[in-house]
Formats: C-alpha cells, sequence, structure tokens
C-alpha cells in the first residue's frame, strides 16, 4: 500500500443553528471516509451509553471542551482533520448560536469553501441569512447548502425545491459566485458520502464528491505580486557577510529570479537575485509560499514593508474604508482608537467615521449609528498614522483583511475587509 | 501546463514557517520546547529552513523528567548539535529537590503533571515570552480549540474561553509584562502528515519509532518500556515483544505497540491501516475524559 503524497488541501467551514444537525454532520463525514479509530468509536459508544441512547449519537463525536460539553452547545471553534485519497480536509467547525458571529467570522476567514445547515422541517432562519451573509462578507469562493434531515419529510423532493428556491432569491443579493445544493440525512449518511437511495430524484453530487472535487487552485490572487516583509535573515557570520534576505509569505502574484521590483514605501527598485524556499533555490514563487528573497542592490528593507512589481502597485492610503465585524464584548465608538495589523505591519488608528451597520436579517442598512457591540457588522473608515498598502478584500483576501486591537487589553476586537 | 497550486504538506510547511517567522519577529525571547519525539524534531527542523541560512534565533528547552528512554536523550544531543543551536535542560528531579515539586509514589507515579511547574519555572527563569510546542490540534479534543498564537496569564494559565480571534494570517501576540504565549506552528498537521513529511524529507528520528525487541509489561492493556525505577503490581512481568512507540514522552506515560515496522514506509503503510489513535497509546489521557484539558489550563504543553 502506498498514499498519494500529493494532494490538494480544502479548508472549510461548517454553519448552522443549533440542533441543525452540525456536530452529526462531521461525525457522519469522519465515519463513511473511515476516519474514526477504533479507540474514538469506544469513546462514542460508552458515551453515548451514559446519556442513555441505544445507538451511537455521532454528534458526540465532535464535542469540545468541558464547560461546552456541559452547557451541550460548541462555543468557540474546533478544528477537524480528515482526508481521502483525493484531498485533506481542514473543517473550522463553528458553533450557531446567535451571539458567536464572532466565532463564524474567525472560522470563514481562511476557508475555500462554506458548508451551511438547513433543517428541512424548518427551512431558512434567521441564523441561515446571518451564516449566508457572513460567508459572502467573508470572500468565502465557495458555499455549499445542504438541506438536512431529509428523512424527517419523506424524503421529499418539493420540500427540498422549496428551500433551494428561498435560498436562491435570498442570495441573489449576496456576493457568492458558486452555490451548491444537497438533499441529506446526517443521521442517516444519505448523499453525505454514500448516494441515497431514498431520493432518485436528486441527480446532483453527494456532499463528499462535491468537497473532493470542487475547483479551488484558482482562489488565490496569481496576479498581483505582493511580498509582505515578515523578517529579515542576516546570519552573523563572516561567511554571510552582507547577506540580507527578505523573508515572507507570498500574498499575491508569481515573483520571478530576475524581476524588477519595487519597495513599499521606499518607493526603491531592484531585481531578485535569489529566490529561497524551504527545499532550496528555486526560480518561481507564487501564493502561500514561505520564501526569501535576495536582491542585487542593497536597499534598506524592514518587517512592514511590501515587495511588489513596479507596474502593479498596491492602493497606499491612510484613510481606510473597510466593512467591520465587532467582536468583543467592549463597544466601538467612534473616536476610538486602536491599533491596526494588516500584513506584517502595525499602526496605530482612530475610528474616523461610522457609515453604517447591517441588520443582517433584512440586508438592510442601519444609518446614524455612533457604537458596534459584539458581533456587529458594518461600515467604518479608519484614518491611519501611516499609510497601509493594501487592495480591495475582493481583490484579495492577504492584503485586503486587517485586525483590529484594543491598546488596553491587546486584545482582537475587531475584524476588517477592505471595501 | 505548471499550475500555481501547492500539495498540502507544501501548504502546511509554508504556514508553519509562516508562524516560525513571526515568532522571531514579534517576541524578544522565544524557546523552541524540545522533547525529543517527532513532533518538536519537525519544528526545529522547520525552524532550521525559515531561517536559513542564519541560525535558529533561539534556544531549544527540554524539561527532562529524569524518566526518559535513553534513546530519546542521545538522539537530542546529536540533533542539537546539527542544528547547532543552543540547548537548555531543566530537570524535574530539580524541582523535586528543591521541594518546587512532590513526587508521586506507587506504581502509578508519573512525572508528567510535574513537568508543567519545572516548565513554568524555567520560562519564569529565563523570562521567555514565547515557548514553541509541537503540539498539533488533532491529537486530541482540547486541543482542537487551541490557537496558533496561545494567550497565558501571568501565572502560565490557558483560558479557553476567552480566546483571542485567530483570522486569516494576521497573529496578535501583543501581552502584558509577565505573561507570555504558547505557538503551535504545526497545529494543522495530522500524525500522517508528519510522517508523510518526514518521508519526503527523510528526517532522521530516534530509533523509538522503529520497531524493536525490548524489555516490556503489560497493564490494562498497554504496553510499557520497562526500566529499573519503575514499580511493578504483583501479577506483572516483564517480557520480551518487538516493539515501537507511536509518541514518545516519559517513560511512565508512554505505551508502546507491537509492530514489525522497522522503515518510515513501513510506517505510513502500517498507520494507514490502524484502528488507534496515537493519543490512545497515551497513558496520561485516559486517566480520565477532561485529562488533557485540565492540564492545559495549568500550563501544561
Ligand atoms: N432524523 C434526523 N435527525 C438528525 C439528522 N441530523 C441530526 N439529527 C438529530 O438532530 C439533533 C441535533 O443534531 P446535532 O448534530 O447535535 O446538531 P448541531 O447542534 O447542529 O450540532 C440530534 O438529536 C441528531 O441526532 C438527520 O439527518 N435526521
Amino acid at each position: 500500500m502506498s498514499i498519494k503524497t500529493e494532494k490538494e488541501l480544502l479548508r472549510f467551514t461548517t454553519c448552522g443553528s443549533v440542533d441543525d444537525g452540525k456536530s452529526t454532520l462531521i461525525g457522519r463525514l469522519l465515519l463513511d471516509t473511515k476516519n474514526i479509530f477504533d479507540d474514538q468509536l469506544l469513546a462514542l459508544q460508552s458515551s453515548s451509553e451514559r446519556k442513555g441512547l441505544d445507538e451511537i449519537d455521532l454528534s458526540l463525536l465532535t464535542d469540545g471542551l468541558k464547560a461546552e460539553r456541559e452547557q451541550g452547545i460548541t462555543i468557540d471553534v474546533a478544528y477537524r482533520y480528515f482526508s481521502t485519497p483525493k484531498r485533506e480536509f481542514i473543517i473550522a467547525d463553528t458553533p450557531g448560536h446567535i451571539q458567536y458571529t464572532k466565532n463564524m467570522v474567525t472560522g470563514a476567514s481562511s476557508a475555500n469553501l462554506a458548508l451551511i445547515l438547513i433543517d428541512a422541517r424548518k427551512g431558512m432562519v434567521e441564523q441561515t441569512h446571518r451564516h449566508s451573509f457572513i460567508a459572502g462578507l467573508l470572500g468565502i469562493p465557495h458555499m455549499v447548502v445542504c438541506i438536512n434531515k431529509m428523512d424527517l419529510v419523506g424524503y421529499d423532493q418539493s420540500v427540498y425545491e422549496k428551500i433551494v428556491d428561498e435560498f436562491r432569491m435570498f442570495s441573489s443579493r449576496l456576493d457568492v459566485q458558486d452555490i451548491q445544493f444537497i438533499p441529506i440525512s446526517a443521521k442517516l449518511g444519505d448523499n453525505v458520502v454514500n448516494r441515497s437511495v431514498q431520493m432518485p430524484w436528486y441527480e446532483g453530487s453527494t456532499l463528499m464528491f462535491h468537497l473532493e472535487h470542487v475547483h479551488i487552485s484558482g482562489d488565490l490572487n496569481h496576479v498581483d505580486c505582493r511580498l509582505p516583509v515578515q523578517y529579515v535573515i542576516r546570519p552573523q557570520d563572516d561567511a554571510y557577510h552582507d547577506y540580507r534576505a527578505y523573508a515572507g509569505r507570498i500574498a499575491g502574484g508569481v515573483f520571478r529570479k530576475g524581476d524588477k521590483v519595487m519597495v513599499l514605501p521606499s518607493g526603491f527598485t531592484s531585481t531578485i537575485k535569489t529566490i529561497n524556499a524551504p527545499e532550496g533555490e528555486i526560480k518561481e514563487a507564487f501564493a502561500p509560499m514561505s520564501i526569501s528573497l535576495l536582491l542585487d542592490d542593497e536597499i534598506d528593507i524592514s518587517r512592514g514593508d511590501m515587495i511588489v512589481r513596479e507596474n502593479n502597485s498596491p492602493q497606499n492610503s491612510q484613510d481606510i474604508d473597510i466593512m467591520l465585524c465587532w467582536l468583543n464584548e467592549k463597544k466601538l465608538q467612534e473616536g476610538g482608537r486602536y491599533i491596526v495589523k494588516h500584513t506584517s505591519r502595525e499602526v496605530r488608528c482612530i475610528v474616523k467615521e461610522i457609515l453604517y451597520k447591517i441588520d443582517i436579517s433584512h440586508l438592510r442598512r442601519i444609518e446614524n449609528e455612533t457604537s458596534f457591540g459584539v458581533n456587529d457588522i458594518g461600515r467604518v473608515v479608519l484614518r491611519t498614522t501611516q499609510p497601509l498598502f493594501f487592495d480591495s478584500y475582493r481583490r484579495n483576501r492577504n492584503t485586503g483583511s486587517l485586525i483590529l486591537i484594543d491598546e488596553g487589553t491587546n486584545e482582537t476586537v475587531g475584524a476588517g475587509m477592505i471595501v | 501546463m505548471f499550475s500555481y497550486n501547492l500539495d498540502h504538506l507544501k501548504e502546511l510547511e509554508s504556514e508553519s514557517i509562516f508562524i516560525l517567522r513571526e515568532v522571531a519577529a514579534q517576541f524578544e525571547k522565544p524557546v523552541l520546547l524540545f522533547s525529543g519525539g517527532k513532533d518538536s524534531i519537525i519544528v526545529s527542523y522547520l525552524a532550521k529552513k525559515a531561517f536559513y541560512p542564519a541560525k535558529i534565533p533561539f534556544a531549544l528547552l527540554h524539561i527532562d523528567t529524569g524518566h526518559n528512554f535513553q534513546e530519546t536523550i542521545s538522539f537530542r544531543d546529536k540533533w542539537v548539535e546539527k542544528l547547532g543551536t543552543k540547548l537548555i535542560v531543566r530537570s524535574v528531579q530539580s524541582s523535586i529537590n528543591s521541594g518546587r515539586a512532590h513526587e508521586e509514589s506507587g506504581p502509578y507515579a508519573s512525572r508528567n503533571i510535574l513537568q508543567t511547574i519545572t516548565l513554568l519555572d524555567a520560562i519564569e527563569e529565563f523570562k521567555f515570552d514565547a515557548a514553541i510546542g509541537g503540539a498539533r490540534r488533532d491529537e486530541e479534543k482540547a486541543r482542537a480549540k487551541e490557537r496558533f498564537f496561545s494567550h497565558r496569564d501571568e501565572f502560565g494559565q490557558w483560558e479557553p474561553k476567552n480566546q483571542r480571534p485567530e483570522l486569516w494570517n494576521l497573529f496578535n501576540g501583543r501581552k502584558k509584562i509577565g505573561e507570555h504565549f504558547r505557538i503551535f506552528p504545526l497545529s494543522n498537521w495530522t500524525e500522517l502528515d508528519v510522517w508523510s513529511y518526514i518521508q519526503r524529507n527523510e528526517i532522521e528520528l530516534p530509533s523509538l519509532y522503529f520497531s524493536h525487541k525490548r524489555d516490556v509489561f503489560e497493564r490494562h492493556g498497554v504496553i510499557y518500556g520497562y526500566a529499573d525505577f519503575m514499580e511493578l503490581l504483583p501479577d506483572e512481568k516483564v517480557k520480551k515483544l518487538q516493539v515501537r512507540f507511536r509518541t514518545i514522552g516519559d517513560m511512565t506515560c508512554t505505551g508502546a505497540i507491537e509492530s514489525n515496522a522497522s522503515t518510515v514506509n513501513e510506517i505510513i503503510d502500517e498507520l494507514l491501516v490502524s484502528r488507534v489513535t496515537e493519543r490512545g497509546s497515551r497513558i496520561d489521557d485516559q486517566r480520565s475524559e477532561n485529562a488533557m484539558e485540565e492540564r492545559k489550563k495549568s500550563g501544561y504543553f
């Protein structure tokens, strides 16, 4: 036996309201792809028995920390791992509780795909609006809507289609390119990994097939060259006198040896002499590789600078217009001061203006607001002490995202997407 | 046609290197916790790559329980020399001698929990502000919610309910004086990823990971390596078996499995058919269902 070591990695996030079957679905995915081990299965059986159940409760597999277990709900993002011969998967399992938008935003920030669960008996609920809106806002390129508990509605095609129509109506106002719908029963396994015999009317793929085949290599920006300088490598060693390599993770574009580059903010230009990757010298590097660059000329470059191509510069401004998700109990106020972390750059900012908040359930703007509470989302303008070099979040999630940090508590209090 | 696509191991490698460089940039005095197990070997291997050709800009710290496998220690010394980094060793024995820690006794005695005391003392002694570890989220359910940058209060404690949200590639390492961070660059790796990476890069490992004949005894279905300091129960007997270890920790809490796998390829094949998780052979987690979570809150690795 041997494994194919060259597989793609798909990161997805799961969202649904409490009891829609999210934990059961994850358990089902792991079980039917043979990613549950004997000792886990045994532990699962004994916890199920202790709860007085006569069959195993798949949802117990993904329960988290003790406090949460006592409340019986997940209250923080938990990460799960499984693989099939085709791909490796990282699930950001985010809780469905209304007050935890913050977790969903966190899980969504790195996801290629959002999996949204709807209980077939209930149809779309307020949480569904919220989750789909956030998935769109966070620029998740792919969305799968699973209509779950089909067994409880007699596997009825018309129930499924009614929900699909309703969702389509709503989602036409969202910014999501790729939406798939799949009727499933997480509990019984229909259309999760194995095709359902109960729903011959459904001709699309199973959830697993879709997760294995959805095209993700276009999710990253390979057009605009951006290397935020993270660290300068300077060996304290005579053999490497004058050696300076600029290390970072490529945020966009393709860098090639011999390319003419420009450094921001100084504007100096030079040519790429060498590209070092973990495996040694390479000719070409692209996102999301961690590399280091040597340049032909000696230029003063430090952490927080950005290396780009001369003919393709990011925007450069101290006035930053963002969509903001507020993550902290302590409110954001107009005029408030925070630390901004953007790529490898850290600057201070003041909240210049709150333009509007969004009523997510109705996709409406609420104007004339002067503060943001936890889980609020809306549009805000920041004024930074020094310019940032950025692209719009739509164009590049790496150079278009930022976080706000409270100077007093050091907590991460806001997540911003540059408009 | 060439497509701009990284395979999953390269993507994980790139992510971990990013984290390690971020630690060097954001903290004043980081340290890499080195146990001699495969995960900390991988972290130090990645650190070497992250800063090449410069030296790794932080020291390695080994918390020695005094109940280590001899193979681990000799591997450690060779490995550190190869990396060209500094190694700091702090021992649980001296924490016991100085009265900071109290030894458990009897056949179930383990120094595993005592490591926390020695570790926190070392962090305090050297004023480390970031301790890099090899823990992975797939190991255990309490770890599944762990952050890459995990904040610890001035008592070294973890507060699972009040973790900082971690978004995109933006890691917030800001802290007050006396607080520190635990950093987990391998958060997203699975056991199989680690082995595949070892295979691809031909990374050296302690011989314990490979099949060998060893004096062992069995307790509650777990096979332990036998050493002089271990107390046997009346019906337990030392015997010789062909075994290997899936994780390497303190001898008192590391179980072996019977195996003939003597190369990395054979181990990967064995893993693909094996039906027990890696931590299934960790006795420390079996003490109670929430054992890991309790230990983590109080400052464990
Ligand atoms: N009949 C049926 N019950 C389901 C299905 N999926 C989940 N459930 C049940 O719905 C309840 C809530 O599921 P759970 O996975 O805990 O929901 P979560 O809160 O979204 O994680 C449990 O009792 C499940 O057994 C399904 O497809 N069919």
